[in-house]
């Protein structure tokens, strides 16, 4: 059981750390990122892996410490697998109906246009 | 009945979460199971209608392959940020839904937000068509075809719509 603690703590400390990695790239790509569509990327992608990783480790941690599993992290990762495409879809939405400029070298601009009066495809 | 608990297999799954939360007790039995008496009643409004699944197992394996492909897609998205902007190649893609209910294009919409560079935005107004917006567009017929049998083909036949 010793042994198995000890090598628990590796694997914690890996996805801890990984976690955090996730998260600081997320944000990082939140700043450096060209315009307001493509950092919409960063948090919702990296991010979410951040937060996973976090949370896988932070279960293993308590579950043995505790000697039981505890749930409280699959929880609180479900609602946030949840909830994170349903913010960027808003986000994105919002900046569609407001214009808000893309790069020069984006492809298909005109298709923005017409997401933007929500046109279906022309037969 | 159909009033009293609309969403019998919903109430047992919020009281059995409620357990797991709070440990057991008597008390939070009682208020768990009023509370899973009581969502269900107050949402069912909201939930009536939707294509129920009809093949949980196939929901089971998709879920599971959307843990994956979100794992290796936020490993590219964090690669492409620590790249420089220069070589990025964002892009528009209009893809045409052939999902009509509204609670499986959700689920696709989701999926697909939380996958492969890609974040949707927009729907058109007959929802024949998802608008997404991709970090890095290489190749839109590939990515539209890669959506469609990934994630679409397997809702269609989940949902048996």
């Amino acid at each position: 059981m010793n042994n198995l603690l000890a090598y628990s703590d590796y694997l914690v400390a890996f996805l801890v750390l990984t976690g955090a990695l996730f998260m600081m790239i997320g944000s990082w790509g939140l700043v450096k990122l060209p315009d307001f569509f493509t950092r919409l990327h960063a948090p919702t992608k990296a991010s979410t892996l951040g937060m996973g990783a976090t949370l896988l480790g932070s279960l293993i941690w308590f579950s043995l410490s505790d000697g039981s599993l505890r749930i409280h992290e699959l929880v609180i990762s479900l609602f946030l697998f949840l909830t994170a495409p349903v913010s960027a879809y808003m986000m994105g939405k919002a900046a569609l109906h407001r214009n808000r400029p893309v790069i020069e070298r984006t492809q298909d601009k005109e298709l923005a246009a017409r997401a933007a009066r929500q046109e279906g495809i022309s037969k | 009945m159909k009033r009293l608990l609309p969403m019998p297999w919903h109430s047992v799954m919020l009281l059995l979460v409620w357990l797991l939360l709070n440990g057991f007790s008597y008390g939070h039995l009682f208020l768990g199971a009023f509370l899973a008496w009581l969502i269900p009643v107050l949402t069912y409004t909201y939930v009536r209608g939707h294509p129920p699944v009809k093949r949980p197992l196939k929901m089971l394996v998709y879920i599971l392959r959307l843990l994956k492909d979100i794992v290796v897609a936020n490993v590219d998205v964090a690669r492409r940020v620590l790249m420089p902007n220069r070589l990025l190649q964002p892009g528009w893609l209009a893809y045409p839904l052939s999902l009509s209910e509204a609670f499986p294009a959700t689920v696709l919409a989701s999926s697909v937000s939380l996958t492969p560079g890609t974040v949707s935005v927009e729907f058109s107004s007959d929802r024949s068509c998802l608008y997404i917006h991709v970090l890095h567009l290489e190749d839109a017929e590939a990515l539209t075809g890669f959506i469609r049998q990934r994630y679409e083909q397997p809702l269609k036949e989940i949902f048996g719509c």
